[in-house]
């Protein structure tokens, strides 16, 4: 006789207690699963296995499911530009003959560039390779604003890699997969993204809250904003190159400077994701921190003569540190004394419209070989590497 | 009343086939589709099913089953693992607690109490996340997919009608 036809199977306690302690048990998991979760983060181990997984099974499906909705919307759209074709071309008219002016005025401007950082010797960020991609499936709700993309490992995509569409930046990559990219949106609470606004370089950090337009925060210096102006990732921290086009700023309902994203423009449905790799990417850390050994004193052979400096002495001893360091001053006392490791050189002021906050090699420091007399003060050659977590 | 008259619920029919239905329109409406410069809805469509599980009866899979949808969620939409799934099994608790209130009330009572554990799921996600991230989305969009989970009650309306009188040791 089961359990059910016995006296006892008239008993519901039993059973709502068992449902309690299921629903304390499945919490449970939920919390520790919850509290594992590292969102945002783009090194290596955060996207986990689960995830992956779950992204090479959905972005195929997402595919399959997207194709025939994508033939109605663009079934939809050729509808409309058929009844606003008038309309349209007026517009594109107009749009038309105020480029040509830009157009004149870009190609002036090109040329005097080029013929600055010829003059400067500066080495300009190399060209980013791209790999576009589809987007398949799409997250909108409050707490997630993300996409998938098919494009995964198989094209070189990484964690970090920003991701624009034909308008503007439209977030960045924080998971990948063979055949699958996740990417996080800007509008995403979770996402950060350092950008700057072009008119005054003010800098500021854009802030998702799932909402169409997310805020500029951290913004410094009296008036640095105003309604309307461009706003382009500042490339800072080295994650993401400077200049992306991400919007526009305008004034919130709540008072906040927010900004109306580029990308909003059009539908988001192509992405091009960019393979940058960052300066922290390119070098050997461990390399670059590797601290040189203080210059030896003393010693047999390098002994210095009675009444040379300590600084002649750390110069003779390791002629190859001391192109980075700036000699101290001459000590008073004539004993030699024990040489300290001198702080780097100051990097010489740069006009603000030739920085680049970003190096990919130290030799892009370096002066070209141009017929114009060496500047007094040295070049920085040691520039200090970008923060890592700023875009996280 | 006898125990032949307490029939057990088929748990392939009241858990299994709608949790599949639920999350196949997730699928769908996960689509990017924008006409005319408007895109999909996204309700929580599993949300139907947790209101409409906890008022038919207690069960013991029904929480497991929350717990698999939320991960589904969690992980189809890309939010933090564990989310969702926590969130709906905050809602599951309150409503299961808050049953006896429930059964037998009328639909339109019943929608009621819908949007408010609609409303204490989205709740329950906004505080986790600002736990987890320190920033909270805003107010505007957790309106909007509340008021697109609201009217999905009729779906978990069907589900109740059908099986609330299944187990009458629980009417």
């Amino acid at each position: 006789m089961s359990l059910r036809d016995s006296t006892f199977g008239e008993l519901k306690v039993p059973l709502t207690w068992m449902a309690t302690v299921a629903v304390v048990i499945a919490s449970i998991v939920a919390l520790a699963l919850l509290m594992n979760d590292r969102r945002g983060d783009i090194s290596a181990g955060a996207y986990n296995v689960t995830r992956e997984v779950g992204d090479k099974v959905a972005a195929p499906v997402g595919g399959v499911l997207s194709t025939p909705l994508r033939w109605i919307g663009d079934g939809v759209d050729a509808v409309r530009g058929y009844f606003f074709a008038v309309s349209e071309n007026r517009r594109l008219k107009a749009e038309l003959a105020e480029m040509r002016q830009w157009r004149d005025l870009a190609a002036a401007l090109r040329d005097t560039n080029e013929r600055y950082k010829s003059l400067l010797g500066l080495q300009t960020d190399p060209p980013i390779p791209m790999v576009a991609a589809r987007v398949v499936l799409d997250a909108r709700g409050p707490f997630s604003q993300a996409r998938l993309a098919n494009a995964g490992k198989e094209k070189g995509v990484q964690p970090g890699h920003p991701v624009m569409s034909e308008t503007g930046l439209v977030g960045r990559v924080v998971g990948v997969t063979e055949g699958a990219s996740r990417i996080l949106m800007l509008t995403d609470p979770a996402s950060r993204m350092p950008v700057m606004i072009d008119r005054t370089n003010a800098r500021a950090i854009l802030t998702g809250d799932a909402g169409p337009n997310p805020r500029l925060e951290y913004l410094r210096g009296q008036d640095p904003v105003k309604e309307g102006d461009r706003v382009v990732t500042s490339g800072d921290g080295g994650m993401l190159p400077r200049g992306l086009p991400v919007g526009v700023a305008v004034k919130g309902l709540d008072g906040k400077w927010r900004v109306a994203l580029a990308s909003d423009a059009a539908p988001i449905d192509y992405v091009r994701i960019l393979l940058f790799q960052d300066f922290q990417q390119l070098v050997n850390m461990q390399e670059l921190n590797k601290m040189a050994p203080p210059p030896m004193v003393g010693g047999p052979a390098t002994a210095p003569a009675a009444g040379q400096t300590g600084a002649a002495a750390a110069a003779s001893a390791a002629p190859a540190t001391v192109t980075l360091r700036q000699a101290p001053a001459a000590p008073t006392a004539s004993a030699p004394a024990p040489p300290s490791p001198a702080p780097p050189s100051p990097a010489p002021p740069r006009p603000a419209a030739t920085v680049q906050p970003r190096v990919e090699t130290p030799a892009a420091a370096q002066p070209t070989p141009a017929p114009t007399p060496a500047p007094a003060t040295p070049p920085a050659t040691s520039p200090s590497p970008p923060e890592a977590g700023a875009a996280q | 009343m006898t125990p032949s008259g307490a029939r057990p619920l088929d748990p392939g029919s009241w858990i299994g086939l709608p949790m599949l239905w639920a999350l196949g329109g997730t699928i769908l409406l996960a689509v990017p589709l924008r006409v005319f410069g408007l895109q999909l809805p996204e309700p929580v469509i599993p949300l139907a099913l947790v209101f409409a599980w906890a008022v038919i009866r207690p069960s013991v899979l029904a929480p497991f089953a929350v717990l698999l949808m939320g991960l589904f969620l969690d992980v189809f939409w890309g939010s933090p693992l564990g989310l969702w799934a926590l969130s709906m099994l905050v809602a599951y608790g309150a409503t299961l607690s808050a049953r006896n209130f429930m059964v037998g009330q009328s639909g339109a009572v019943l929608w009621g109490w819908y949007g408010a554990m609609c409303a204490l799921t989205l709740g329950a996600g906004t505080v986790f996340t600002l736990m987890q991230i320190d920033a909270a989305p805003a107010f505007r969009p957790l309106a909007w997919q509340w008021f697109w989970t609201v009217l999905l009650y009729p779906l978990a309306h069907r589900l109740i009608d059908r099986f609330e009188d299944a187990d009458v040791r629980f009417r």
